[in-house]
């Protein structure tokens, strides 16, 4: 059976929504099986695999830094990469150009890149089926 | 003095597990420290937060862990004990979630929502979260 290529279109922001943290369990199950996989990153997703964002203490919390261990979704990204390479897998993240340049964020996880609406056609046209976790 | 703000809570779990904390609770326990007088009201999904022994396993990404996924119960608990906050829910609306009163962490207190004019006249601001 040849191997099987999904799609996932990301649309929340980073920290702001529980819609990442399902897309994330979905793409790591995704990749732990082998399967190739394109993301798109949409809006405000385009900031997911920005290499600025950093970790933080949170005295709210009473945790310094380490303790704390606060999540950054860059690295998530970085360790979908890994994890899919380690998988047999491959996984084009594309980060909508347009996007980054309107929030700053054209600075992204290695083995990330930039593309445009095009390469969402090319990916939905190339895929076995496409999901589309959309902001609300 | 710190003008005193009731805050209405009624977003829940919107991006806790990306924060390790609920991001309105977290403002609101940072702004306490700062001096300021709040009072929380937990409705609607919100009331979720005050159920005792929950949580979710934390994400993992490959070889990424999540090692601090959030525990929603102990951080209402911790602005009741360590910051000295009142904390309401709405009675009603736990009813139509079918939760029960003894299934609260302690220090919590139940009110109907016709208790909300009254809080309101009690408060300078009151804040829709």
């Amino acid at each position: 059976m040849s191997k099987k290529t999904l799609t996932f279109t990301l649309m929340d922001a980073p920290y702001e929504s529980a819609n990442l943290t399902t897309a994330f369990r979905l793409l790591d199950v995704a990749a732990r099986r082998g399967f190739n996989i394109n993301v798109f990153a949409y809006e405000g997703a385009s900031a997911l695999a920005f290499v600025k964002q950093a970790a933080h203490p949170n005295p709210v919390h009473g945790k310094n830094l380490a303790e704390e261990n606060h999540p950054t979704t860059k690295d998530q990204v970085a360790a979908l990469l890994a994890c899919v390479e380690e998988n047999g897998g491959k996984l084009d993240w594309v980060n909508c150009g347009m996007c980054v340049d309107e929030r700053g964020v054209t600075e992204f996880v290695p083995g990330t890149r930039r593309g445009s609406p095009a390469d969402l056609h090319a990916f939905t046209e190339a895929s076995d089926n496409v999901l589309i976790i959309p902001t609300k | 003095m710190a003008k005193k703000t009731l805050n209405i809570v009624e977003s829940a779990y919107r991006a806790v597990m990306e924060e390790q904390d609920d991001t309105i609770l977290w403002v609101l326990a940072a702004m306490q420290g700062a001096g300021a007088e709040h009072t929380v009201v937990l409705r609607a999904n919100a009331v979720s937060y005050a159920v005792t022994n929950q949580g979710a396993p934390g994400l993992s990404v490959g070889a990424w862990k999540q090692t601090q996924a959030p525990k929603m119960d102990r951080d209402v608990a911790d602005l009741i004990e360590k910051r000295k906050m009142t904390v309401y829910v709405i009675e009603e609306d736990l009813a139509e979630r079918g939760i029960e009163k003894a299934e609260l962490i302690s220090g919590i207190e139940l009110i109907p929502r016709s208790r909300l004019p009254g809080l309101f006249e009690e408060h300078a601001i009151v804040s829709m979260w």
